[in-house]
């Protein structure tokens, strides 16, 4: 069993795209402070980043939950929005139902979960239409750090 | 080649992070799709963009890039630059348009990342 060195739970607010990525870069600083090494920490904050993108995209609000034990990052995404109706399709490359509003800042291009799951050790995404979706991701700390 | 000679072979102005264009690139992505930064940047990239809003340089600060062009004269307003320098990243703008800027520096021996 591994044992938790730290928890910290954010909340994400949605459509707040000001503050979109203020979690993921806090996250970082953390990390980096705590001596992760860089390419660990730089695929969690994708991670993070990307779920953060979704929520404040999508969903009213989320929450992000770090947890650091000494095997591993874990990072719990949920959120209170429309939910997504065909995981596999979302999973996707290129899917995506995002506006043109969106696509104009850059995001919602179908790349988000993908990218999500391609920094993952373990990715695991939970949906139910009208209540919310839930993103669970493990990544292992680089054995060699 | 540096920072500094990529702003003279691009006629860019820099907003942000004159003290650091001393550092050396050898690879780049450019894309206004923050996401495909997102997958492709490894670290210390430059990267190149249309997209001046303030997701751009978390971008750039999330993907670890070593600094921000933003093409075919398009200028973030005074609050992203601020963030900018908060992140410690530097950011130029050219008039090129993004085509002509990775043509340019891909012919002086600068490569994408893939």
């Amino acid at each position: 069993m591994a044992a938790e060195l730290l928890r910290e739970k954010f909340a994400l607010q949605g459509r707040n795209f000001d503050k979109a990525g203020e979690v993921s870069s806090e996250i970082k600083v953390i990390l980096r402070d705590l001596g992760i090494d860089a390419t660990t920490v730089r695929r969690l904050v994708i991670v993070a980043f990307e779920g953060e993108m979704n929520v404040v995209m999508y969903a009213d609000q989320g929450t992000l939950t770090l947890v650091l034990t000494d095997e591993d990052i874990r990072l719990e995404i949920v959120d209170r929005g429309p939910g997504i109706p065909d995981i596999d399709l979302a999973m996707q490359p290129g899917y995506s139902t995002a506006s043109d509003e969106l696509r104009e800042m850059g995001f919602g291009f179908g790349m988000g979960l993908p990218n999500m799951k391609k920094n993952s050790d373990e990715f695991r995404i939970e949906s139910e239409v009208g209540k919310g979706t839930s993103v669970f991701v493990r990544i292992r700390l680089n054995a060699n750090a | 080649m540096t920072l500094a000679e990529i702003r003279d072979i691009l006629q860019a102005d820099v907003l942000t992070g004159e003290e650091d264009l001393s550092t050396d690139v050898q690879q780049v992505v450019a894309s206004d799709g923050m996401s495909e930064i997102l997958a492709f940047a490894r670290s210390r990239e430059l990267m190149i963009t249309g997209l001046t809003n303030i997701q751009s340089i978390r971008t750039a600060d999330i993907a670890g890039v070593c600094a921000v062009i933003y093409c075919r004269g398009k200028c973030p307003d005074r609050k992203v630059i601020d963030f900018a320098r908060q992140k410690k990243i530097p950011v130029m703008a050219t008039r090129m348009v993004m085509f002509d800027i990775c043509g340019i520096l891909y012919n002086r021996g600068l490569k994408g990342v893939s």
